[in-house]
């Protein structure tokens, strides 16, 4: 069980072996890639901003919750920081399991809480130059690109 | 009167125009802390999902806090 921030590309095969477990029939693999557009703006790079210290200590948590509502054996999420370009890995939530429907809805727990839960903040920015921090919906009028 | 370190983050941090700073308060919760601080940065403003953490373990807008203690304002998440 593991989750962590990493600053560099997320290396898939390596998150994979720690996945190994012969009593797991499923293993289920979730990424959350970098979009070119959202709510209508064309999107030209993310910038991810995460306070670490809580980040972990509240992502482990968010596994150890999984692990007590589903059978899970294996289970690993990586959240990147810092820049990111069209198409790169933002987030990868990995959970294997004797059978699947345990897999598919320990995965789904994970990203989701992940995203609410975490102290992770998003800036897009856009072609055409602005770059706004998303879901702060009174934060958008101080500041500028 | 409490002194506290305040560390803002994201869009908070922008808001704020300071990523950091140390205050003497007199508010007894962490919101009350928060609207001080919304007082003296203009542009600081309460979102209904942010959070707050305080020694790094994140806490409740109705808790209080305790003279030295490092208390994280964070804007609505944004994560995956």
């Amino acid at each position: 069980m593991s989750f962590s921030i990493a600053a560099e590309p997320i290396d898939l095969s390596s998150l994979s072996m720690a996945m190994e477990d012969p009593a797991c029939g499923a293993a289920v693999w979730f990424e959350g890639r970098v979009r070119n557009h959202n709510e209508g703006r064309a999107v030209l790079r993310l910038e991810y901003e995460v306070y670490t210290p809580i980040a972990i200590s509240e992502g482990l948590r968010i596994i150890e919750e999984a692990r007590q509502r589903w059978a899970v054996r294996r289970a690993v999420a990586v959240h990147r920081e810092g820049l990111l370009a069209l198409g790169e890995v933002a987030v990868v939530v990995g959970v294997a399991s004797a059978h699947r429907d345990e897999a598919f809805q320990a995965a789904r727990y994970l990203i989701d809480e992940a995203k609410a839960r975490l102290p992770i903040w998003k800036r897009e920015h856009y072609v055409d130059g602005e770059a706004t921090w998303v879901n702060c919906q009174r934060c958008g009028h101080a500041r500028g690109g | 009167m409490k002194t506290v370190c305040i560390r803002y983050f994201a869009a908070f941090r922008d808001a704020a125009g300071v990523s950091e700073e140390t205050v003497n308060s007199n508010a007894t919760t962490l919101s009350a802390l928060f609207r001080e601080r919304a007082g003296a940065h203009t542009a600081l403003h309460e979102e209904t999902a942010a959070k707050v953490a305080l020694n790094d373990v994140l806490a409740d807008w109705s808790d209080t806090f305790e003279n030295g203690d490092e208390v994280l304002f964070f804007p609505p998440v944004a994560g995956g």
